[in-house]
């Protein structure tokens, strides 16, 4: 039981230190998880934050259910995963209930509106970032425009453009090996 | 029935959305557009909450969207919702570790889902850049496969201006651009207040 105590613990502390996206996380994991309490290697480490961002969801989740399960079964992985979460449950119910109070408030609404221009900036950034590494040749950067422009101009859910472009990925990786031969 | 709903839109929103926290952003702008749960404007005021608040990006705006539509068990069962097939994917993933690294097909797969995901999120990016910036707003049509957009006429000059200095100071300024974001979200909701950018 103090073992799973233990890693829920050491989780929802990973969790309150994590300030943004999940590569904040990564030099808080070593120091708890590698260096205080030895459930993984660094080595381990790397491999679960390369799968973990490969793999869907939030990434801080995935490699904390990585090593909950590598330290206690898939028990360990769900409570690892409890404890992750719980620290942003707390925090943004709080505030969300203190936001909704005070929305009313001109100087509120101000400061949201400027707030606004930040995110777009923010996300612009996030883009670039993510081409940089998504894109690599001329059939990568064909399904960045085809999907970013469909997304744009047509209503349908994200999901089957992940999926059609997932099939689309392994059969022109295909193409290009019979191609080769 | 909400929590149900609730429950399933964001697994299906942690089992598609590939990437980290962003790459949520389009999945939940869609579950917007199709329940009328929330604006595109809240999701907005959610999505810079969450990026200055501890916790991860993804799970805050879980958390932040779920109480939204239906207070604490909301935000209870839409992060679960969100991490259950994470977790299932991972239980599987870690079972046979050796066989899914050396993966031909899943290292196919990616090479085609790592643009795709960046073009849904370029996507979410260029709909806010419209509506914050531009004043264009993107509607879903009943019945209609494509979206609606309208624009009332005007163009936010001082938030384009604002936008301008943040992009400068985020990117090419070496002192600045190692900043935290939430530097540049209180710098910006400053901003805001002082020449009342909500036009109230």
């Amino acid at each position: 039981m103090n073992e799973y105590l233990d890693l829920f613990g050491t989780f929802a502390k990973v969790g309150v230190m994590t300030f943004g996206g999940g590569y904040a996380m990564l030099p808080i994991l070593q120091r708890e998880v590698v260096e205080h309490k030895g459930w993984a290697t660094e080595e381990e480490l790397m491999d679960y934050f390369a799968i973990g961002q490969c793999t869907p969801g939030v990434i801080a989740v995935n490699t904390a259910t990585f090593i909950g399960q590598k330290h206690r079964g898939w028990l360990g992985g769900i409570v690892a995963t409890l404890g992750v979460v719980f620290p942003s449950l707390v925090i943004i119910s709080i505030l969300a209930g203190l936001i909704t109070n005070f929305s009313h408030l001109a100087w509120v609404q101000n400061a949201f509106a400027g707030i606004q221009v930040c995110v777009c900036v923010l996300i612009f950034n996030a883009v670039l970032k993510l081409l940089k590494k998504s894109v690599v040749d001329k059939r990568t950067a064909a399904i960045f425009l085809i999907v970013m422009a469909g997304s744009l101009f047509l209503h349908i859910s994200p999901v089957w453009f992940v999926v059609v472009s997932a099939v689309a990925g392994i059969l022109l990786k295909n193409l290009e090996e019979r191609a080769a031969k | 029935m909400t929590y149900l709903r609730l429950f399933w839109e964001f697994f299906k929103t942690g089992l598609f959305a590939v990437g980290g926290g962003m790459a949520t952003v389009p999945f939940l702008k869609n579950i917007g557009l199709a329940t009328g749960w929330y604006s595109q404007t809240d999701l907005m005021n959610m999505l810079a909450v969450s990026e200055s608040t501890p916790g991860p990006i993804g799970i805050n705006m879980a958390t932040y969207v779920g109480f939204t539509v239906a207070g604490i068990p909301g935000a209870v069962i839409a992060t679960i919702g969100e991490v259950t097939p994470s977790i299932i994917v991972i239980l599987i993933v870690a079972a046979m570790l050796t066989k899914f690294r050396n993966s031909k097909y899943v290292e196919n797969a990616f090479y085609g889902l790592r643009p795709a995901s960046s073009g849904l999120i370029g996507a979410a990016c260029a709909g806010v850049v419209l509506q914050v910036l531009l004043r264009v707003t993107s509607t879903a049509v009943p019945d209609s496969l494509f979206m609606r957009f309208s624009w009332d006429g005007t163009v936010s000059w001082m938030g384009l201006a604002l936008a301008a200095v943040l992009l400068v100071l985020t990117n090419w300024v070496k002192l600045t651009k190692k900043w935290h974001p939430i530097v540049f979200i209180g710098l910006s909701a400053a901003v805001g207040v002082v020449f009342r950018f909500g036009g109230v």
